[in-house]
């Protein structure tokens, strides 16, 4: 793994694959919202609302899944000290920051119309709150320091004691009374969710994670062209 | 055009599908276009520092 977690190897090999990646997310996001807003059914309790839930919970999942990417460049970073593990982490966590505002946003629009309230202070809205803040809280710990690496180490340290808050994320809605409903997808005994939606939810799901990789690649890539125009300013 | 308005009506959920689709789509494409015009503008820049100091 390292191996490939040099810089020139990693500048190479996302070049190669960043086409692919832009056109996979380009397809998958436009077949997805077609499906999602024209050929998914109406649900028979919840109506359109349902439509909602397209962008809700992909963007649930990958404000776990990106927080995951946070730690684990975090835990490299702070383990064998590589400089790429770091500025994945910290280029990864703005991306993860917005898909949890998606999931909030947009599971507060849902929850007005299906709870009767835009809010509830319960176990699953309180933690994916609290993932948002810590999202926030470690992108300004990175930056509050004006030694970078110290800034760095500091927010690696605060991503990794922030992964307690995942599973507690993923169990909230076993854990205590929510109004939040159980899992119906990633669930022992398979997902108990109709084909029909399930389809358009895995397709918008990939198109999310994919349009993740690729943007990280881009913005991992800027900031290695960032630290060799300083480097280069320097030299002048 | 009935179908239409049928359609963007979003069965009377209209105030509350359409916001959700919205924030989506401002969030992901302003991180594209903030991802990637800061990608080209560093690009452009290496390339002219290079070009002042070929080594």
């Amino acid at each position: 793994m390292l191996r490939f977690a040099n810089p020139a190897r990693f500048m190479r090999l996302s070049a190669a694959i960043l086409p692919y990646c832009a056109g996979a997310t380009a397809a998958l996001l436009a077949v997805g919202v077609i499906l999602a807003l024209f050929v998914a059914p109406p649900d028979y309790q919840q109506g359109e609302a349902v439509r909602i839930m397209y962008v809700h919970v992909p963007a649930a999942y990958m404000s776990s899944l990106v927080y995951a990417v946070v730690a684990l460049g975090s835990a490299v970073a702070l383990i064998w000290r590589h400089p790429l593990a770091d500025i994945a982490a910290q280029e990864a966590a703005p991306l993860g920051a917005g898909f949890t505002l998606i999931c909030l946003v947009s599971g507060s629009l849902w929850g007005e119309p299906m709870w009767g309230t835009w809010w509830v202070w319960d176990a699953r809205l309180t933690s994916v709150l609290v993932l948002f803040f810590l999202y926030l809280g470690y992108i300004a710990l990175v930056h509050a320091f004006d030694d970078p690496t110290r800034g760095a180490k500091a927010g690696a340290i605060l991503a990794l004691v922030g992964v307690v808050n995942l599973p507690i994320i993923k169990f909230s809605v076993d854990w205590w009374n929510t109004l939040h409903q159980p899992a119906s997808i990633f669930r022992l005994g398979g997902p108990t969710i109709a084909a029909s939606m399930l389809w358009p939810l895995f397709i918008m799901a990939l198109g999310f994670t994919l349009f993740f990789v690729t943007l990280l690649l881009v913005r991992m890539r800027s900031r290695l062209l960032a630290a060799r125009i300083s480097a280069l300013r320097l030299a002048v | 055009m009935a179908s239409i308005d049928h359609f963007l009506a979003m069965g009377g959920y209209a105030v509350f599908v359409w916001p959700a689709y919205g924030v989506a789509l401002v969030v992901m494409a302003g991180f594209a276009i903030h991802g990637v015009a800061a990608y080209r503008r560093r690009q452009k820049e290496l390339a002219r520092l290079e070009h002042e100091a070929p080594r």
